[in-house]
């Protein structure tokens, strides 16, 4: 017998072929990895990673706006009364002098602070540029992460409860119910009052909030998957439970668990932005989308727009790229759409 | 006489993305003619139902049409829109092959049979309702005022197709095409629905186009038959001329393949390749008779199997799918089960690998005790084909994934490479090449897919094969193929199968013996011969009689 390994076009080739074919898809992809590049260099600190620096002036606009005029002072008018010694008022006079000799002792550099920034600068003169790279850097892990975390348990006890069904399946389900009769937002707030602040937090309060949905499908395609002719047959070859489960049955509903691990991640996204917006996102000392939005909220009052702009820019470039990569993801990877199958 | 329908030249061909149009029928030609019947004969792909829907225009829209279609002096295939649509339904019908699927579960079936007449006729709802109850009548519903507010699940399937009938006769159309009508009903149904459709063909003097894969079932309601094939007519003519005289060879050969109920049982079934390559049609010598004598390998006694329906909010009913069914199988012998659908013979196959734990009786194998050994061990023994090989592979793993899996669950082989060694034997064994090994399930035919399912149950080495159902969705020629395997295999590797079907002709040509099963109680068990020839029980009878037997020259005095 010759050694000769005849391939074929293996499933997931073939859907690569797919995908290739969606240039919409395509371009896309290619957003997203531009986006996991900048990600995996501002984590290497190659970028932003000095965006705590007060760099600019404060609120300093972009480059292609221009400085701001420099605002005409009113003077302050001169008092007339008559002349006072300042010690007799302030009692720290005398030491002003011994002060001024003490400070002459040290180098003092004069921070020459820029009056304009690529995208501006925040209250603080801090670059926006900056803050919105490393802002992308902690939204898009804590949308990949806290998906990941749903995904997992979603796909987990779906696949349990449409497997077995019965008991464990109603157990479940009484589970869920009650997951979902709480109102979303009232559920996160419980979370993040037990867990305290952090981005391991809005990781894990997002991930137990949001398995609900992909909990459903998978449970519903497993129910539907475990009566098919071809789990019957691997059940008659002997295979166990578990080797059903996850490796007959979950490779043929993995276009689900993908798609839905994705539309997730753009869903986390948007609700961490939210959770940041309203004071239980990420620490102070840490930038994401949702706290850039919150600062812009009272900067947009002296027409600051700036940091607003540059959080949606990025935010909206991401999720649209995300989303509709995944769409192309969908229909190259959905047997049903394929077809002759 | 100018025919009701003439089709000239028709090609269909469909766009596939950037490639060119893939050519479904290429060029046909023939006429429907006034008060007759036309059959559309040939196995799946050769294009007959393309060619009905395109009469009717209710192709996909990436389907392309040239030559003409003459109906009426019209030429439909450049009709327009609004045309068709008055056209459908008023003068030509149209009843398709799954009622179920066909009608619209959410509105009760009156309602269904009231709208084209209002659309159509513009009847009154009250006229159009007192036609619906006359309609359903006429199809020989009983109780037609009752049924008229029922809802598709609630009417069996030989009903539905009974209220889609009524539909497509709603408003008395010239052309009824039907599509397969009866390939998902029971032989005595379809019995039933044959002679309903020919009754009112005489009674409204239409003219019906039938499709079907079955010349057996075309040969008795047809006047004239065009045998397709590839997309192409191979063969056109009168009934009697096709099943007396065929010119073509692959009409002869689709009229051989079917195994039959008349005279011996060949030992190996012809195969449609073999036809075509011209080979000399000897008849085949009979088959050597088994050895009664081989000892008993299975052993059922009083198998029952039942499962509980609720019934309102906390009661369970028993619902008794197979009770009390016993019979034992010799090693190399073939038991024939056969009923109609609901008759038990499916729950009975998985009640006996165990894949449905049984609720009483006892399974000896080699005389132990199967329902006290463990499940794994059983699994070694007794192995499965199911019948829709499009649905027992999995569509992830490659072919060799799939054979290699079960022995390494087993045990079977000491290491990978002498597993994958074993695999491509088995898949010789079954008539598939080593380039099947790295293959995945969708690029192989519905045959090859059954090879490959046989060739997993073999890795295992069983005993007792259950095959249920596992040639029913193959094309005659494709069937024939498969059959002549399992008998090579049976007599090569002595196994004893557990053949489930609905088809008598093929049970007849692979059973030693037969079991007949009725709301799940073994109604007659004989030998097969016996059985098919003198059948002591009435229903047993029924089933003989309702096998459709092709064209048959009527009784000179």
């Amino acid at each position: 017998m010759s050694a000769v390994l005849e391939r074929s076009e293996g499933v997931w080739h073939a859907a690569w072929r797919r995908f290739r074919g969606d240039r919409l898809g395509m371009v896309c992809s290619g957003v997203v990895a531009a986006f996991l590049l900048m990600i995996a260099a501002s984590a290497l600190g190659w970028v932003a990673g000095d965006w705590q620096r007060e760099i600019g002036v404060s609120s300093a606009p972009p480059g292609f706006v221009g400085p701001r005029a420099v605002e005409s002072s009113i003077a302050t008018a001169v008092p007339r009364g008559p002349n006072a010694d300042l010690s007799d008022v302030d009692p720290l006079a005398p030491r002003y002098k011994e002060w001024d000799e003490r400070a002459a002792q040290f180098r003092s550099v004069e921070i020459h602070k820029l009056q304009t920034l690529p995208l501006g600068a925040d209250r603080l003169g801090r670059d926006v540029l900056a803050k919105a790279v490393k802002g992308t850097e902690i939204s898009v892990f804590v949308g990949l992460m806290a998906a990941l975390v749903a995904t997992f348990i979603g796909t987990l006890l779906g696949a349990l409860s449409g497997f077995f069904g019965g008991r464990a399946g109603d157990l479940l389900e009484w589970l869920y119910n009650v997951f979902t009769s709480i109102p979303g937002i009232l559920l996160i707030f419980a979370f993040a009052a037990v867990f305290g602040r952090g981005i391991g937090t809005v990781v894990l309060i997002l991930g137990l909030t949001g398995w609900t949905g992909i909990y459903r499908l998978v449970r519903a395609e497993f129910i539907k998957h475990a009566v098919r002719d071809y789990v019957r047959a691997a059940q008659a070859i002997g295979a166990s439970a578990m080797s059903r489960m996850f490796r007959h049955i979950l490779p043929n509903v993995s276009h689900v668990v993908l798609v839905q691990l994705s539309i997730l991640t753009v869903g986390f996204i948007k609700a961490e932005v939210i959770l940041s917006y309203l004071g239980l996102g990420v620490p102070v000392d840490q930038v994401s989308w949702g706290t850039m939005l919150a600062e812009a909220q009272s900067e947009l009052l002296l027409g600051h727009w700036w940091q607003l702009a540059a959080a949606t820019l990025f935010m909206a470039t991401f999720v649209t790229a995300f989303s509709l990569m995944t769409d192309a993801l969908r229909d190259a990877l959905d047997p049903k759409l394929r077809g002759l199958e | 006489m100018t025919p009701l329908l003439s089709i000239q030249e028709l090609q269909v061909g469909f766009r596939m993305g950037k490639l060119p149009p893939v050519q479904a029928v290429r060029g046909i030609s023939f006429d429907i003619d006034a008060h007759s019947t036309v059959a559309l004969v040939g196995e799946s792909g050769s294009g007959k139902s393309v060619t009905a829907m395109s009469i009717v225009d209710l192709l996909p829209d990436n389907a392309e049409r040239r030559g003409r279609i003459l109906y009426g002096g019209r030429d439909l295939t450049q009709a327009g829109a609004a045309e068709m649509r008055a056209l459908r339904g008023r003068e030509i019908a149209c009843v398709f092959q799954d009622p179920m699927s066909s009608l619209n579960p959410v509105l009760p079936v009156g309602l269904q049979l009231c709208e084209p007449l209002r659309l159509h006729l513009k009847m009154s709802p009250r006229q159009a309702r007192e036609r619906a109850e006359a309609l359903l009548a006429e199809v020989g519903m009983p109780e037609p005022k009752r049924r008229l507010d029922a809802y598709a699940h609630e009417l069996s399937g030989g009903q539905q197709q009974r209220v889609m009938i009524a539909m497509a006769l709603a408003c008395e159309p010239k052309l009824l095409i039907a599509d397969e009508p009866t390939t998902a009903l029971d032989v005595t149904i379809q019995r039933q629905i044959l002679e309903l459709l020919a009754a009112l063909k005489a009674r409204h003097r239409m003219s019906l186009l039938f499709i079907s894969h079955d010349l057996g079932v075309v040969g008795e309601i047809a006047d004239r038959v065009v045998v397709m094939r590839h997309g192409q007519v191979r063969e056109q003519g009168a009934v009697a001329q096709i099943f007396t005289a065929p010119q073509d060879a692959y009409t002869r050969a689709l009229l051989a393949c079917r195994p039959g109920l008349s005279g011996p049982p060949p030992a190996r079934l012809r195969v449609i390749d073999e036809f075509l390559a011209g080979d000399d049609l000897a008849p085949q010598p009979p088959r050597a008779a088994k050895d009664p004598r081989s000892p008993v390998l299975l052993e059922v006694r009083a198998l029952a199997k039942s499962f509980w329906l609720r019934q309102g909010l906390f009661g369970k009913r028993e619902f008794k799918a197979v009770r009390g069914v016993s019979f034992r199988l010799r090693r190399g012998h073939t038991l024939g089960v056969v009923g109609e659908s609901g008759s038990g013979k499916t729950t009975l196959g998985l009640t006996l690998l165990r894949l449905l734990e049984p609720s009483g009786g006892e399974v000896h194998l080699d005389g132990r005790d199967l329902l006290e050994t463990g499940p794994l061990a059983l699994r070694r023994r007794l192995q499965i084909v199911f019948q829709n090989p499009y649905a027992s592979l999995n569509p992830r793993f490659s072919i060799g994934q799939t054979l290699v899996e079960p022995m390494a669950i087993h045990g079977i082989g000491a290491h990978r490479a002498e597993r994958e060694q074993r695999a491509r034997e088995l898949l010789a064994k079954v008539g598939l090449d080593g380039s099947a090994f790295a293959k995945y399930p969708h690029e192989f035919s519905g045959g090859q897919r059954q090879r490959v399912a046989i060739a997993r149950c073999l890795t295992l080495q069983p005993e007792v094969l259950v095959l249920d159902e596992a040639v029913s969705a193959l094309d005659v020629s494709v069937q024939a193929q498969v059959l002549n395997l399992l008998r090579d295999l049976q007599d090569e590797l002595g196994l004893a199968y557990v053949f489930i079907s609905h088809d008598l002709g093929v049970v007849r040509f692979i059973s030693d013996e037969v079991l007949v099963m009725k709301d799940g109680e073994v109604v007659e068990q004989a030998d097969a011969a016996q059985i098919l020839s003198a059948p002591t029980q009435d229903y047993t009878r029924r089933l003989l009689a309702a096998v459709p037997r092709g064209w048959r020259a009527p009784l000179t005095p």
